[in-house]
């Protein structure tokens, strides 16, 4: 069993945090997951920052643009990832755009995450189809989860096919939009209520648009938890050690 | 050798829809229904009754005489410029707002560059009543303003794009992120053939008209219906990809691109996408694209904004790996030239992005017995500032 199974069968309303490598500095990325560890979050997702990051709204561009400047790279977020190893068995996820692993060669990218100790990836522009044809063996046999996202458009075919391919999670993007954007949860219900009645194999965090402990507490009804981004790297921006603002945010969502 | 596209839209190696999967719902419509839309027997009249009509088609195909006699062949200059709205941009926005409208869309989205695409959207959506935002560059909008207040007058709302180089390819990620937060009410009209299947395949087939038009005029003027050379500019590719269109498949077309060289291929002000480019993915399609070893797309840079896009599309792509294609530059100083000899000799002042398939013209071989199409896809009005602030360094040479 991975880490990330390990944690869903152990421990219910789950709180993911997301961060961008090598942001707001160079190297805060270890020290934050290690706060956020002694803070009580369960899962991190470490986002490879991007020039053309697609998916995400301002918040994430503009610390994937900060990264970036301050000469972020893959092999550098690895070298991080495998300090925080040294001394944490948080489930760690990797989030980034397949151009990044095209570049690095595919196979060399899978390999190299495993290697360090990497959990779980979740590559959003990344086809299912194109996954499973030419990448699926390569990564369950290097004993990676692969994550894929539904949205409140995604057919229930279609969720059932994402949810077959993918392992540790599914991905349950709260409503039609980018990243950062809030979300009304309330009007989601009845979107989360199909998901939860399909009894997919997979467990369900809900993310995009969480921000404070009301949409969190309000994922924690429908899922086993919720993944949490640009709220954090706002309050990452706030004046104040990395300590400080780590542990300021997360008693908001889990006073 | 196929340049047409397989069912994923993969031609050769390139293509395809590398899209986050809130995407998928839209794209995938697309790509199950745009064929049999576009192809029904209704949507055709409608079509080429608006090009007809509204556009303005067909463009002539002009012998340009003191060109030719300049350069020792003969050029003909296939007259997109001569288009309502001033390029070829609008044959594609006529064709997609009439699928959107089949789709029941009420909302339209697009990227510019040069502001042309934004212009040619602005005019079909003020045609059809329906609402219009254009995501452009902020550099863009300044270099291009009167195209910017050409829009807003059509009733367009222009969204500058603040993000990466705030030119054409920021300008298509805030347009691909709209869509992803308005899936059910919005079209995205794509202004290239560029960006996940079935969009490249589509655009090049509403260019198409470029060089089904040129067959039938080429029969008339040269007793043959194709040329021994095509040249057009490529930016995304559209205008080159409506020349070539139904010449992909016969040899004896030489098929020309030119790409911009911008400052230079070595002075890292370029947006030669081929020539300093490499495979990987960019607004969802497996394409060339220029990008450092960590894949991050870098910022490209030409004079011309509607060629300052840092990938081409896939079939441009295929064309290039394959050598079906002949890939060429033209750097900024050759461009502006070239502008300026065609407005001495033949009274046309072009696009900037066409001046650099008129510059192919000075670096290729050329003999006296053959017949050489230059697409010229738009006219310079809009660049005339640029023309201007140029053109005593011109007039010293
Ligand atoms: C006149 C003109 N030609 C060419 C282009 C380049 O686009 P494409 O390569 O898609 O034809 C543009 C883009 O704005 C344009 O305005």
């Amino acid at each position: 069993m991975n880490r990330i199974e390990n944690l869903f069968q152990n421990k219910k309303n789950i709180l993911n945090i997301y961060l961008t490598a090598g942001y707001p500095k160079l190297n805060d990325t270890v020290e934050i997951v290690k706060e956020l560890e002694n803070a009580g979050v369960d899962m991190v997702e470490i986002g490879m920052p991007f020039s053309d990051p697609l998916a995400d709204g301002p918040v994430i561009q503009h610390s994937s643009t900060v990264a970036l400047k301050n000469c972020m790279t893959l092999n550098l977020i690895f070298s991080q990832i495998q300090e925080i190893r040294k001394s944490s068995d948080i489930p760690i996820i990797m989030m980034g755009y397949f151009n990044q692993l095209m570049q690095y060669g595919e196979e060399a990218f899978f390999e190299k995450a495993a290697h360090c100790g990497v959990d779980g990836l979740i590559i959003p522009d990344l086809p299912v189809e194109i996954y499973s044809e030419t990448y699926n063996d390569k990564v369950k046999k290097l004993g990676l989860d692969m994550i894929f996202l539904i949205s409140p458009q995604t057919e229930n075919e279609r969720i059932r096919l994402l949810d077959e391919a993918s392992s540790g999670f599914l991905y349950v993007v709260s409503s039609a939009s980018t990243t950062g954007k809030i979300s009304n949860m309330e009007q989601e219900k009845s979107y989360f209520e199909r998901i939860q009645k399909m009894k997919l194999k997979n467990p369900l965090l809900i993310g995009f648009g969480i921000s404070d402990k009301k949409s969190y507490d309000t994922a924690c009804n429908y899922a086993s938890g919720a993944i949490i981004g640009s709220a954090f790297i706002r309050a990452l921006e706030k004046n104040g050690s990395i300590k400080q603002s780590v542990h300021e945010f997360i008693k908001t969502i889990r006073p | 050798m196929n340049y047409q596209p397989d069912t994923k839209g993969f031609y050769g190696d390139f293509g395809g829809a590398f899209i986050p999967e809130l995407l998928y719902p839209n794209v995938e419509f697309l790509r199950k229904h745009y064929l049999e839309i576009i192809g029904s027997e209704s949507f055709q009249k409608e079509f080429n009754s608006l090009l007809q009509d509204f556009a303005g088609r067909p463009t002539p195909l002009y012998f340009a005489k003191r060109l030719s006699e300049k350069y020792n062949t003969n050029v003909f200059l296939k007259r997109e410029d001569l288009n309502h709205t001033g390029a070829h941009k609008i044959n594609n926005t006529i064709g997609q707002i009439l699928l959107a409208q089949r789709l029941g869309k009420k909302r339209i989205i697009a990227e510019t560059g040069a502001g042309q695409h934004g212009v040619a959207t602005a005019t079909v959506t003020a045609l059809m009543g329906l609402q219009c935002v254009v995501y452009m560059g902020k550099v863009d909008m300044e270099r291009q303003a009167p195209n910017v207040a050409r829009m807003q007058m059509l009733g367009a709302e222009v969204r500058p794009a603040l993000s990466g180089s705030q030119t054409l390819k920021d300008a298509t990620n805030e347009a691909i992120r709209d869509w992803i937060n308005h899936p059910e009410d919005t079209y995205y009209l794509i202004g290239s053939v560029v960006g996940p299947h079935p969009y490249p395949d589509m655009v090049a087939r509403f260019q198409s008209v470029i060089s089904e038009e040129m067959k039938q005029q080429l029969q008339e003027k040269t007793g043959r219906d194709y040329p021994d050379k095509i040249i057009a500019c490529v930016g995304g590719g559209s205008n080159a990809a409506g020349a070539f269109y139904h010449y992909l498949d016969n040899k004896k077309v030489e098929l020309i691109a030119v790409e911009a060289e911008g400052l230079g291929l070595k002075s890292g002000h370029t947006a030669a996408t081929t020539q300093t480019g490499s495979e990987g993915i960019i607004h969802g399609s497996r394409t060339l694209l220029m990008q450092n070893e960590e894949g991050q797309i870098t910022e490209p840079y030409s004079i011309s904004a509607g060629l300052d896009y840092p990938g081409i599309g896939p079939l441009h792509a295929h064309l290039f790996k394959s050598g079906r294609g002949r890939f060429m530059g033209a750097t900024d100083q050759e461009a502006l030239n070239a502008a300026y000899e065609l407005t001495r000799l033949e009274g046309i002042i072009p696009a900037l992005e066409s001046a650099h398939a008129l510059a192919a013209l000075g670096k290729i071989e050329l003999t006296k017995d053959e017949n050489v199409v230059v697409n010229l896809s738009g006219r310079g009005d809009k660049d005339l500032q640029a023309y201007i602030k140029n053109l005593s360094d011109f007039e010293k040479d």
